[in-house]
């Protein structure tokens, strides 16, 4: 069984058709990527999956358990899917130790030090335990979203959502956000992933989906997506790319 | 390369672009000195109508005399900066007629700048001065009414005394506002369907209060209460009861202080904290509502100040606060330099507070603008 299914899932904003009925699944352990052009739903879909959107219609089904609609605990969901957003969302008045332990000791109810100890450990583990005592306006771009990647691992997540995490930022600190998710990869976390980097996403990924205006128009291994895509739609996305010399 | 006056032999296509002229300023430095004499002329005239006004008086004689030197010497500083903009009038007509155009306008601006210096110092003297002829006219009828020194050391110690009457109001008024504002405000936000009726009866109670003016909250909790007998409630002071109801006042204006301090973080830190598995309760408490409390220091600041003038309200109740106190005072008299004093002491209170919300405003800006 998938550990994330997405079962013909729909979103309207108003009379504005977002998404219109995806289906997607990610196995445990797999790298799935959402690749389209800027409107076409990928963040609205991650949102939606995070339950930071109610969904008007489909299912979203977590190891066989619908997290979606009436009676889901969306507390529990997000506690067993960590998200990571493109604007890094540090909170401004707390340290970076602060940042990373909030949720597990008031929500998680681990105990202050060993939540401490743990954040340290994935913290150096990101090269960023000298800024454990800094604020995030002392830390740069690349810096502040390993301290975000850090904060959602810390609720120990079964899988995370990462939204166009390197889009903010310049374009030297983009490898060092990248190396840690391909870290995260190869110890085989399960990730659902926006992304613009086309590189990585043909390197990092185990399947690569092509959104359109709300829809899912094609999937498959990166050698397939970015060698050989079905769709002229696809095939005139990954064009537009090329021309921008981004990949 | 230019030496002055030195200019490229004409070309026909290409000619030189003419230099600009400074801007006019002979005139105003001339104006500048006009008006420097003539506020000088006024204040000794003001000087001499003082001193036939208080004759008699401990202030007459003397005292006029040498008030009037002082005040007239700090008029004649303001010939300085007036001279200033006639020299350099004069040093911008002499550099333009010997081709030097940049220093021609460079003394100009210097000269006008003089120039509008000495004028605005003489306006705000000026204004000085007819204060003074009010306070003097009709043989110092109004300094005897407002101002009576006689009166107002009498009244002073009895005003200040009741002075603490409106700063204990004032002072646990604001406490409680703060905490029922902020009731209010969250229960403004509260989510969902089932956190309708919630945000309905918020949104109607702030309104409700906001449109009642707050001496009518005074007046109907004041004189109502005891009326009603409501147990525990109306055997309360009348110091109470206003501050019962400045809190009701003041806690729906606060409400909304809080409510537009929370709407102003940012919609990415609700949904980073909701994203890590925090509920709606301690997004606010540990994420929001610490971030929002930083903005919200000034206006809060602002209300409160305005909260401490309207204790002066309680007097409708008949609590003898310092204003009751001044017109006890003024009735007993037939004057009314007891409420002066009221006034300067409420002046005295607040100013410094009003430049600390100015200073915080300020430094939140700059933290803004570091891009914070
Ligand atoms: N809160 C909202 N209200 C109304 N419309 C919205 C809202 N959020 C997104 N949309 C619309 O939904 C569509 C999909 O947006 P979405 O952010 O999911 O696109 P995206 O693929 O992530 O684009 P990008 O690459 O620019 O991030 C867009 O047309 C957008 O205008
Ligand atoms: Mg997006």
């Amino acid at each position: 069984m998938p550990f994330l299914e997405i079962d013909a899932v729909r979103k309207n904003y108003g009379p504005h058709e977002v998404l219109k009925g995806i289906d997607l699944s990610v196995e445990r352990h797999q790298v799935v990527t959402l690749i389209g052009a800027s409107g076409s739903g990928k963040s609205t879909l991650l949102r939606c999956v995070n339950a930071l959107e109610d969904i008007d219609g489909g299912e979203i089904r977590l190891d066989g358990d619908p997290v979606s609609g009436p009676g889901t605990d969306v507390n529990r969901l997000r506690r067993d899917v960590g998200m990571v957003f493109q604007s890094f969302n540090l909170f401004p008045h707390m340290s970076v130790l602060k940042n990373v332990c909030l949720a597990p000791v008031k929500i998680g109810g681990v105990p202050k030090a060993a939540a401490e100890e743990k954040a340290m450990a994935l913290l150096s583990r990101v090269g960023l335990a000298d800024k454990a005592g800094a604020h995030p306006d002392r830390l740069s771009g690349g810096q502040q979203q390993r301290v975000a990647i850090v904060r959602a691992l810390a609720m120990e997540p079964q899988a995370l959502l990462l939204d166009e995490i390197t889009s903010a930022l310049d374009p030297e600190l983009v490898a060092e956000v990248l190396n840690i998710v391909r870290e995260l990869a190869d110890d085989g976390m399960t990730m659902l992933l926006a992304t613009h980097e086309m590189g990585f996403a043909r390197e990092v990924s185990s399947k690569v989906c092509f959104l359109h205006q709300g829809v899912l128009l094609e999937e498959g291994p990166p050698e397939q997506i970015f060698g050989d895509p079905k769709e002229e739609r696809t095939r005139a996305f990954l064009r537009r790319i090329i021309e921008a010399g981004r990949l | 390369m230019s030496s002055g006056t030195a200019v490229r032999p004409a070309d026909k296509q290409h000619e030189a672009r003419p230099a600009a002229a400074p801007r006019p300023c002979r005139l105003l430095a001339a104006a500048g000195l006009a008006g420097v004499l003539l506020t000088a002329a006024l204040t000794v005239a003001t000087g001499a109508g003082a001193h036939g006004a208080l004759v008699g008086t401990p202030w007459g004689g003397g005292t006029t005399w040498a008030l009037t030197a002082a005040a007239t010497a700090g008029v004649l500083v303001l010939l300085w900066p007036a001279l200033g903009a006639w020299r350099a009038a004069a040093a911008s007509a002499g550099a333009w007629s010997a081709g030097r155009a940049a220093d021609a306008r460079r003394e100009a601006a210097k000269s006008r700048e003089s120039a509008w210096t000495s004028l605005g110092w003489c306006l705000a003297a000026g204004t000085v001065l007819g204060l003074v002829w009010f306070l003097l006219a009709n043989d110092r009828a109004v300094q005897r009414t407002f101002l009576d020194g006689h009166v107002m050391s009498l009244s002073f110690a009895d005003i200040t005394n009741a002075l603490g009457t409106n700063l204990f109001i004032a002072v646990v008024a604001q406490v409680l506002v703060m905490v029922w504002g902020l009731a209010l405000a969250l229960a403004r936000l509260a989510p969902g369907r089932a956190g309708r009726p919630l945000r309905l009866l918020a949104v109607a109670y702030i309104d409700l209060f906001r449109a009642v003016p707050a001496i009518i909250i005074i007046y109907l909790v004041g004189f109502g209460l005891p009326l009603a007998e409501v147990p525990v409630l109306s055997d309360l002071s009348p110091t109470w009861f206003a501050i019962i109801a400045l809190t009701l006042t003041y806690g729906a204006y606060v409400a909304e202080v809080y409510r537009a301090g929370i709407d102003g973080v940012h919609a990415g830190q609700t949904a980073a904290a909701r994203s890590l598995g925090l509920s709606h309760g301690a997004t606010l408490r540990y994420v929001v509502v610490p971030q929002a409390g930083r903005r919200v220091v000034p206006p809060l600041l602002n209300d409160f100040i305005s909260l401490q003038k309207d204790t002066a309200l309680v007097n409708v109740i008949g609590t003898i606060d310092a204003f009751n106190q001044s017109k006890i005072f003024a009735a007993n008299h037939f004057n009314l330099s007891s409420v002066t004093v009221v006034a300067v002491l409420f002046i005295v209170m607040t100013i410094p507070q009003a430049r600390l919300v100015d200073h915080l405003v300020a430094r939140d800006a700059r933290a803004r603008a570091k891009g914070a």
